[in-house]
């Protein structure tokens, strides 16, 4: 089993991502640089976070072409595991891979604090470690989070199952007050249609060792093991 | 390359376009006549305008030293774990297990005050690359601020500025902010202070130098384009603010980031890769400055052509190159046949790259444009800045302030509401939380953050080791500016205080002195009285200055800033998971007061905000005492027998307390302590005493606690216990006066006030600072 990173110019969680998947679970990976074409077979690929170009025009808008991408693309459209977090959320939304954009945060300021969110959906592959309903606290940290999406877009989230995780507050509860960043409907994470590529802003990654303050990331990294393991059956 | 015996004779003829050298061009050169006088005594023949804007960098304050390296040298610099002290680009120091930290703190206090958001970005970025450049991957940023009042609309768009330039550089390059302070006084108005620290940790092997050394070797321009912006900033950071600062807009440069980025890649693939011998930061002075230090330091010469260095405009001539600080720019010097080699992992990381010059053993500061000598200076007595020992003189003024007793406040106002007293000072921005300054700030990536902005100190793990690392930034202007020895004293024991409070031990000293203009008699006093302050304290703890940077000319029109002596302090815990956080745990824990109350006031935050006064003396300071309360901290940490640890400071035992029950602001803890000394309340809820620590303990704990300080010779006593959730903060004193508040209004006052400051007025600054181009 083999989790590839792809590395941008920009990026500064890949690191980190590297570090949650060989230390924390024992899993091989490995960073494919963004001019690379292809994927090395790996069987799940993450968009880690950071500042793919620089982002200075708009959050992951120059990433989209980068050469790996069509790899990217080919990979999610067989049904390949991928998971963007943050900086690869929007690359994601950027790319066509998922609906809605990501906008700059309703504060105007970049946020980084420890949020909670909620399951919405313990039934995809990077969810079934999870319960539904289940609160977890995990770290957010960017300045262009807001998710936003037409309604009959949202509403075919919504009706599809396709929110994986939403912000709330510390009793669980859906306020507005625990909107870090204005997204619509509370919007943390969302999976395409086929549920095989998640893109979510909180960083599951920074959420792996009791050390750093919270293990609640950990469980999406092993369920996405878990399906992998499932599918090699 | 070079004919290094031709052109001597002669020197170099002026270029066409070059203005004659008048007294007042040198002058304008912040040159005096007497260093005018050495300059042709060193060249033998006057200097060309290149030559003089080369002088003018490298002998200001800011890259030369030249009114303080005399007094820096006081300071000690030695320990058996410094494996580099001052000179270098960053102070390096072991931390065990085989690896190293660097570190350095430098200020951008000119920048930011006629541009704060890029002044300070510009600031991280130049503090990361004094990082990296020793070939240490930058893991934590901090920034000490210094602003006027808040009521003040400037001030308020100068705080959210470098709020914002700080937070976007250090977060677009992915490095966690570990900690900092905000001070906000009048006297920084106009003149406000950003300090930013950078660390970097390697393995020991991989420590490099910025050395330009073997003659042949090719010196290589790398990073971004030079263009015309920043051109003698250096010179502009060692001169006073005035009317006409907003003019010198164009001397502020602007941060890109994701170059950065690049560029550290880079820079640590090439320090990794043995193909070069040096590498450092474009920064201060430019290629003026990195080139020649780089040689000093080696003692070669070198020869380069500015025509060679890959500039943003056309027609720059070699004045404007050498000396724009154009920023994300290094010089590296690689080893001669590796060109290729370098080219190539420049390349990875698209970044632009010329041969500009060769090593040369000459000694001779040498520059060319298209082939033809433009400056031709001894290396050696360019870099030898003339150093002045000026004379000082205590103000009258300041020593009356300092000389005034409390008690001659009113009586009257004895009778005033400590309740009232206690939610004032904690919604003073100088003391309520800066929560919604870290907020903007990364402070979990790289996942190394155990303790993170909001503490007493921040706390990284050294992946890979059992070991932590824990770092700190401290300085209280206003002690400094009522007693300077005594307040850089205290600067430097809060720092350490604020390691052992997570109990880190202190291990080595960066300093940014922030000060006015050192002509004035009465500001180089300060400045001698605090270095000497500075150094006896850092002597005692053992705590060595590996490096820093020296800010003089803080001044506006209404004068002079508080003399700001920044202590940046690193600490080391053999075991992280034995760290401290400063909040209260758990309800029905003890809490106990190391050290002791007394009956002092000058120079509190009491004083300034209830009664509007600035004076008295600073707090006594005995370094002994503070010494034996580090040791018995560490001890009870290290035998895990406390929960939380925090340090008393602005505000006193009131504020402290305050701070450790609302520390977790989703679980704020009740707290029920009774003080027995006889003292007036206002000096026992809010004066500064210093060296005390509120710990917390398990109930069975306490006689372990207690017996730990009885040994060390620390008094200790328990005051109190922690209170439910929710419950109320009761402090109770023998004589009467108590302060009794719902823990939710001590939590709103601390958290709330400077949102409530800052967001009723963010359409203002929000404006303000959108123009900037910056990723968000």
């Amino acid at each position: 089993m083999r989790i590839a990173i792809v590395t941008f110019p920009g990026s500064n969680c890949d690191y980190d991502c590297y570090r949650a998947v060989k230390d924390v679970l024992g899993v091989e990976a490995t960073y494919v640089w963004h001019r690379e074409t292809d994927l090395g077979g790996a069987d799940v690929v993450i968009l880690p976070g950071g500042f793919s170009y620089g982002d200075y025009l708009r959050a992951g808008a120059i990433a989209r072409f980068s050469p790996i991408m069509g790899a990217i693309q080919r990979f999610a459209a067989e049904g390949g595991l991928v998971l963007g977090i943050c900086n690869g959320f929007q690359v994601l939304c950027e790319a066509g891979l998922l609906p809605g954009a990501l906008i700059r945060n309703r504060s105007l300021k970049f946020r980084s604090m420890d949020v909670y969110l909620r399951v919405e959906n313990a039934s995809t592959p990077f969810t079934t470690r999870y319960r539904e309903g289940q609160r977890l606290r995990i770290p957010i940290a960017h300045g262009e989070g807001s998710y936003i999406a037409d309604e009959a877009t949202l509403d075919r989230l919504e009706a599809e199952r396709r929110v994986v995780f939403r912000y709330v507050d510390a009793k669980g509860a859906t306020t507005d007050a625990a909107n870090p960043n204005g997204s619509a409907r509370n919007i943390a994470g969302i999976v395409n249609e086929g549920g095989n590529v998640l893109g979510m802003m909180p960083h599951p990654e920074r959420a792996v060792e009791a050390l750093l303050g919270s293990t609640d990331g950990l469980p999406l990294f092993e369920s996405v093991i878990d399906h992998l393991a499932g599918a090699a059956r | 390359m070079a004919n290094e015996a031709g052109a001597k004779m002669a020197g170099p003829a002026p270029l066409p376009g070059d203005p004659p050298i008048t007294p007042e061009l040198v002058a304008e050169h912040g040159l005096s006549p007497e260093e005018y006088e050495r300059i042709v005594g060193i060249l033998g023949r006057e200097p060309t305008y290149t030559e003089l804007g080369v002088f003018s960098a490298l002998w200001s304050e800011h890259c030369g030293y030249k009114n303080s390296k005399p007094l820096l040298k006081l300071l000690p610099t030695q320990a058996p774990w410094v494996l580099q002290g001052p000179g270098e680009n960053a102070g390096v120091i072991d931390i065990g297990d085989g690896y190293a930290i660097a570190f350095k703190i430098e200020s951008h206090n000119h920048p930011s005050a006629v541009e704060p958001y890029q002044g300070a970005a510009t600031g991280v970025g130049g503090i990361l690359r004094d990082v990296f450049t020793m070939g240490a991957r930058p893991i934590a940023v901090l920034d000490s601020l210094r602003f006027g009042s808040l009521d003040n609309a400037r001030v308020r768009y100068l705080f959210a500025g470098v709020v914002k330039g700080v937070g976007d550089y250090g977060n677009c390059v992915g490095i966690p902010n570990l900690g900092g302070e905000v001070y906000f006084d009048e006297a920084y108005e106009g003149n406000p202070l950003v300090n930013a620290m950078a660390i970097g940790i390697m393995k020991k092997e991989e420590l490099i130098r910025a050395q330009a050394s073997g003659p042949g070797n090719p010196i290589i321009a790398v990073g971004a384009r030079t263009g015309r912006d920043g051109i003698h900033g250096a010179t502009f950071a060692s001169a006073e603010l005035g009317e006409e600062s907003e003019d010198s807009r164009p001397q502020v440069q602007v941060g890109d980031p994701f170059t950065e980025k690049l560029l550290l890649e880079a820079s640590l693939e090439l320090i990794r890769s043995g193909h070069i011998v040096g590498i450092q930061d474009m920064g201060a002075a430019g290629l003026a400055s990195s080139s020649s230090e780089m040689a000093a330091r080696s003692g070669t010469g070198v020869d380069i052509d500015t025509a060679l260095v890959p500039t943003r405009e056309e027609g720059m001539t070699p004045y404007e190159i050498l000396l724009s600080e154009s920023q994300e720019r290094m010089l590296v010097v690689a080893k001669a046949g590796h060109e290729d080699e370098v080219r190539k992992i420049l390349e990875k990381w698209e970044l632009e790259a010329a041969v500009i010059g060769r090593v040369t053993d000459d000694g001779m500061y040498r520059v060319r444009h298209n082939g033809v000598v433009v400056c031709e200076i001894p290396g050696k007595q360019l870099v030898d800045c003339p150093t002045y020992v000026r004379e000082g003189r205590e103000s009258e003024e300041i020593a009356r302030l300092r000389s005034w007793d409390p008690s001659e406040l009113d009586p009257s106002l004895e009778a005033g509401d400590p309740n009232d007293v206690a939610l004032r000072l904690l919604s003073s921005p100088t003391i309520a939380s800066k929560r919604w300054v870290y907020e903007q700030y990364d402070t979990t990536v790289r996942t190394n953050t155990v303790v993170g902005p909001g503490g007493d100190a921040g706390v990284l793990r050294i992946r890979g080791t059992k070991r932590g690392i824990a770092a700190t930034v401290d300085c209280n202007g206003r002690y400094c500016y009522l007693n300077p020895r005594r307040g850089a004293m205290i600067a430097v024991a809060e720092a350490a205080r604020n390691l052992v409070c997570v109990g880190a031990r202190p291990r080595a000293v960066t300093n940014n002195l922030n000060f006015g203009n050192p002509h004035k008699p009465e500001v180089y006093y300060q400045l001698r009285e605090a270095v000497l302050g500075m150094a006896e304290a850092c002597r005692k703890f053992e705590t060595p200055v590996t490096g820093g940077n020296v800010s003089l000319y803080n001044e506006n029109p209404n004068g002079a800033i508080y003399p700001t002596p920044t202590i940046g302090m690193v600490g080391v815990l053999e075991d992280v998971s034995k760290h401290l956080v400063a909040g209260f745990r758990e309800p029905g824990d003890a809490i106990i007061l190391l050290g002791r109350n007394t009956d002092e006031l000058g120079g509190s935050e009491y004083l300034k905000v209830i009664h509007g006064k600035v004076a008295g003396d600073a707090p006594a300071v005995d370094l002994d005492a503070e010494k034996a309360l580090q040791e018995a901290m560490l001890e009870l940490a290290d035998a895990k027998l406390i929960r939380s640890a925090h340090d008393c400071a602005e505000g006193g035992l009131a504020v402290c307390l305050a701070e450790s029950a609302v520390h977790d602001s989703e679980r704020p803890l009740g707290v029920d302590v009774a003080l027995d000394d006889e003292l007036p309340w206002p000096a026992l809820f809010f004066g500064e005493a210093q060296g005390r620590i509120v710990v917390s303990c398990a109930p069975e704990r306490v006689e372990e606690v207690l017996a730990v300080a009885r040994r060390h010779g620390v008094p200790a006593k328990r005051i109190g216990a922690v209170g439910p959730v929710g419950g109320r903060f009761v402090v109770t004193t023998k004589a009467g006066p108590k302060i009794d508040l719902a823990i939710a209004d001590v939590a709103d006052a601390y958290y709330g006030a400077i949102p409530r400051i800052m967001d009723e007025s963010a359409a203002t600054v929000e404006i303000d600072v959108e123009h900037a181009a910056m990723p968000r």
